[in-house]
Formats: C-alpha cells, structure tokens, sequence
C-alpha cells in the first residue's frame, strides 16, 4: 500500500462529479461550444464594431465579407450583430424559463411528495397539465396577452415576461413527477426518521435533508429544459408569435430568412445552425450530467 | 382492470370539461375582436346584431353551457351521420361555426384531416419500424461504432428543432437539386401512377423530417429499455439453457424491452396532431396544424376552441390507452 492513499485529504464530492464528468467527451466538447456560444452573444457585441439594428440600405443582401463575417440581411443590417443579439434572447429566455419551470415544479413535487394531504390534488393537477394542448395553449397566450403586457412594460420586457412564464407553466410537470416520485423514497430513509426524531420543522428538514438528495435529478432535467425552452421560444417566433419582427431572436432569424431562402440561403442556416448547436451541447451535457451523479456509476 | 379502466374514463370527463374551460376563459380574455376586419361604416346597431348572430351577445357561461352541447352531442351526431350515411342520426340545432369561413368546424377538420393523417402518421409509423431495430442492435453491440454512430444520429435527431431541418431539406432537394415540389399540393388527385409519384415526391420531405425526430426519441427509449432487460438473470439463464443468440435476443429480451417501448409510443400519438403544426407550415400542408395556427391569427374562437378540446380529448385517450397497454403487456403490474 502506498502512503499517498492511505493519507489522501477529503476531497469535495464536486471534484468527484467532475472527474467522471470529464471523461463523457461528448459532454466535455458539448461544454466547452455551450460556453463559446454563451461568450459569442454576451460578450461578442462589446467586442464587434456594428450594431443589430443599424440599417445601412447601400450594404444590403451582401455575402461573407471581412467587414461583414455572416453577411448583411435586406436592410443592410450587419447579421453577425443580430445573431448576437438573438442569441442573447434566445439564451435568456432559455435559462430564466428553466429556472422558473425547474422551480415550480420542484416546489410542486417536494409538496405533493412530503405532504401526503396535498399529494393527490397536486398530482391530479399535474395530470391535468399535462393533458393540455400546449403548443396551441402557448400559441393562443402569447396571441391575446402580447398587447396588455407590451403597453403595460414595454415590448421587449413585455414579451419576454410573457414567453418565459408561458414556458414556464406549461414545462414545469416532468419534473415534478420526478422529483415527487424521489422525496417518496428518501422520506423512508432512516436519517429522515433521525431528523424528525430530534424535533427538526418540516420546512428545516426539506431545505436541509430532502433538497440536496433530489438535486441530481433536478439538475439534469434543468440542462435538458434549456434546451425545450430555447426551442419553444424559437418555435413560436417562427410561427410569428413571439417577439415583434424587428427584435431579433434565433428563432425569428431563421423565420425571416426562409422568405430568402432561394438567394441568401445562409440568412435561415445560420441561426438555425446556433439553436441545433446550442440544444446539442445542453443535450450532451445533460447526458454526461446523468452518469457523472448517479454515484453508483461514478467510480466505475 | 374492467373497473381501473371505467374509473378512468369517469375521471377523464371532468379533466376535459375543465380543460375546455380553461381554454374556453383565455379566449375570452383575449383582446382581439371577430369583427375587427369588417368595414367601419356599418352602423353601431347593425354592428351588434351582427355581433348576436355570430353568438357573441350573451353571458360567457350561457354560451359555456351551448358550446358544451353543440361539441358535445350536435357535431358527434353530425359526424356520425356523414360516416355511415344515416341521416336520421342527425340531430336538430346550431352547429359549431367557424367565424372565418361561417361553415360547420366539424366538416372543415373533416377535410383537413387525410393530410395530416398522411404526412404526420406515416412519419410516426416510418420512425417506430427505422427505430426499433436501430435500439435493439445498437444495444445489442453497446459501444460498438454502430452504437456510438446511432447514438450521435439519435442526439442530432432528437436536437434540430423541425423548423431548422425543414428549411434546409427544402434548400437541398427543392432548390439545389430540384427533386421535390416546395409546397404541398393538397388538390392533387391519385388516378394515375404519375399522379400517385407527385404524391409521393411532395410527401418525401415532410415526411423524412418527421420520421428523424419520432425516430431519434424511440431509439433512445428502445436502446435504453434493452440495456436494462439485457443483464437480467433471465437471460443469464436462457443463454445457460442452450439457446442461440438469435431466440435470446429477438425472443426474449425484445419482447420484455418493448413493454415500456410500446407505452412511449401510444404516449406520442397525439403528438402527431399538434406536434406537427411547424412542420405543416415549413411545408405549406393545409393539415390540422396549419387550420389551428390560421384559426389563431383571425381571432376564430370556435374553431381554436374545438380543435384545443379535440387535442385535449386525443391526449387523454391515449394516456389511458397507454396505461392499459402497459398492465396488459406486463403481468407483474396490477391496477386495483
């Protein structure tokens, strides 16, 4: 035996998750293109000389260029900036849809799982949920509210609220399936029983004892709602429901594109380019997530 | 399992009635009014009788409690009428009209539903025979380049969202290589075999796309189902007893693998309904998607209204289907 296992320092359970995470490659190189594309959009229009919605009609409908890399679109507008632009929105409906959808129904489950009095109506309404039409559901709510939120806070923040809750409550019961089906099986486990022995409130031994053990799941099913809500939004925009046509998104991008689509095909591939990749990568590393927390498969 | 599925069917009746409200209430919120395009020099009474007829004058829960029996017993006796021929079926009273073209809902969903049946259902079907035998070997030989290249098609699939793939099939194969139609031509009748390859040429890409995304979902589900079944010990002991390869695998482990397989695919049939209102309007399919999505534009509340139900009630039926298949197909599982 060596000395160095014998004496080896507590390690932080993370480095453990990271270590088997490293060794999914699809996950690693997924990462690694989910953050270029996040400092692509966040950090690109800092960087790059044009702005989205300057409209300079001589440049219009130009190819690759070195003072245009992604081209011009009909108004001459420079496409590399809208890409940015788009991707900013279509990334922060993405991640602040998730935290809310991963939210409710984490809420949702940890209720309808611990409290055995709220269980059959909680799930009940979760079945009723998911028996919606939610494509039309979601269709018809951003048809009849865009105009009382745009007057009332603006179009942008508007219509951002309005999708991201949209998203939101119609994504939120997968997890909460999950997670309900998980807080059963921890509340038998013995250190519970132990916590609740010792006089310890319902809501300590949630947010101490019950939260952390469900975590993996949650986490995983966080990555993969990224990567719906990002297309979700995508979706509507391109069916024209979603952000008002001169405010860039990936999804409306690729929309206004297709009507080009015979000349300036690059216009549509493009953005529709940016939502497979990102969705792929989420993809990939809620994948590598999956194996790198189960502990039963970490070490092996 | 008689009285699981009744207690089923009793409980979806309440689902749908409030589901139908649901959605009956967020159309009634909505600011958009059917009689926005008419002119503006109509008189203001004029206007509200127009408004009358249209059904718009009353109270929401009267017209609630009159769309409720039109959806519910006139249009079914409708429908039922027109299927077998027996007009004395038919019962007397208003029908569900839709405010764009002012004809009954259920004759207008009655056209347009062979297309997507076709387009959207014959990719549903194309993706379970692509995936099965994708799942069963890619499991078979796990980690194998088959696998590995499976897995990626799969993931690549399962990631373009149809909008994306769309576009880019219609670029290649319309307009690079001319092979296919842009639009589909719903007026085209099959009589003759040239007819019957127009057909099938502007069916081609709708199709392919939709087949690659239900494929990609039920190969995973069918990899992953196998990989579970293939380390049991009753495979341990088939293969103990002498049997070849070919009868553990085809016989035993795939039928065990299909159990939840089967369930996933009875879960995406309603799917086929809404799921593919994208693809119908990257390729101009005048299907059901497409119906709902014009109907939303032009503030036609029947028809969202129904259409809505009929997905709602589509979803419902499956679910339960799908429940009763699994305890059918798995003994191990009771519903009591």
């Amino acid at each position: 035996m060596t000395d160095s296992v014998v004496f080896k320092p507590p390690r932080n359970q993370w480095w453990d998750v990271w270590d088997q995470f490293k060794t999914h490659k699809g996950a690693l190189v997924g990462m690694f293109v989910f953050l270029a594309i996040v400092l692509f959009c966040f950090v690109g229009p800092w960087l790059w000389i044009h702005d989205a919605t300057f409209i300079n009609i001589r440049a219009r409908n130009q190819g690759f260029s070195w003072t245009h890399p992604m081209g011009t679109d009909q108004l001459g507008r420079d496409m590399m900036a809208r890409m940015m632009k788009g991707g900013q929105v279509s990334l922060a409906v993405g991640i602040v849809g998730m935290i809310l959808s991963i939210f409710l129904g984490t809420l949702i489950g940890v209720l309808a799982g611990y409290f055995r009095r709220a269980d059959g109506i909680l799930m009940r309404l979760t079945d009723l949920f998911l028996a919606l039409p939610l494509l039309p559901i979601l269709l018809v709510m951003s048809m009849l509210f865009r105009q009382q939120l745009s007057s009332l806070l603006g179009v942008e923040v508007g219509m951002f609220l309005l999708i991201v809750t949209a998203i939101a409550i119609t994504s939120w019961m997968r997890t909460a399936r999950v997670v309900r089906g998980e807080v059963l099986t921890l509340k038998e486990r013995e250190y519970v029983l132990a916590a609740r022995s010792i006089g310890t409130p319902p809501r300590r031994l949630i947010i101490r004892h019950i939260l952390p053990n469900v975590l993996s799941p949650v986490m995983v099913s966080a990555t993969l709602m990224i990567a719906t809500a990002i297309i979700t939004e995508s979706a509507v925009s391109f069916l024209g429901m979603g952000f008002p046509p001169d405010f860039p998104t990936w999804g409306r991008l690729v929309a206004d594109g297709v009507d080009y689509m015979q000349d300036y095909p690059s216009r549509s591939m493009l953005p529709g380019i940016f939502i497979s990749l990102v969705v792929l990568s989420v993809n990939y590393i809620g994948d590598g997530l999956r194996d790198a927390l189960d502990p039963r498969i970490r070490g092996r | 399992m008689f009285t699981y599925t009744l207690r089923r069917l009793l409980m979806a009746i309440p689902t749908l009635l409030f589901i139908a409200l649901v959605i009956f209430l967020l159309l009634e919120l909505s600011p958009g009014d059917p009689m926005a395009d008419m002119p503006l020099t109509i008189p203001p009474e004029v206007r509200e009788s127009m408004r009358a007829a249209l059904g718009l004058g009353e109270a929401w829960y009267i017209r609630f409690a009159k769309w409720l029996y039109m959806f519910g017993v006139i249009e079914p006796s409708h429908v039922l009428a027109n299927m077998t021929g027996l007009d004395w079926l038919r019962v007397e009273g208003q029908r569900i009209i839709s405010f764009q073209t002012r004809s009954p809902v259920a004759d207008i969903v009655a056209q347009r539903l062979p297309q997507t049946l076709w387009v959207v259902g014959l990719s549903y079907l194309f993706g379970i025979l692509l995936a099965v035998p994708i799942g069963i070997y890619s499991a078979y030989r796990q980690y194998s380049w088959f696998d590995q290249a499976g897995t990626f098609v799969s993931m690549v699939g399962f990631s373009l969202p149809t909008f994306f793939t769309g576009p880019l099939l219609i670029l290649i194969f319309s307009i690079w290589l001319g092979w296919f139609p842009i639009i589909y031509d719903t007026t085209l009748v099959v009589d003759s075999w040239e007819n019957f390859l127009k057909q099938l040429q502007q069916m081609a890409m709708p199709v392919f796309v939709l087949t690659l995304f239900n494929a990609a979902q039920i190969t995973r589900f069918m990899r992953a189902s196998m990989l579970d079944n293939m380390t049991q010990d009753y495979v341990r002991t088939a293969r103990a007893k002498g049997m070849t390869e070919k009868v553990v695998v085809l016989v035993h482990v795939v039928r065990n693998s299909l159990i939840p397989v089967v369930t996933v695919i009875a879960l995406g049939i309603p799917q086929i309904f809404t799921g593919a209102i994208i693809t119908e309007s990257v390729f101009r399919v005048n299907g059901l998607g497409q119906l709902l999505i014009t109907a939303i534009y032009a503030s036609d509340f029947p028809m969202v209204l129904t259409l809505s139900v009929v997905f709602a009630i589509l979803i419902v039926l499956f679910n339960l289907i799908a429940d009763i298949l699994y305890a059918v197909l798995d003994p191990r599982i009771r519903y009591d």
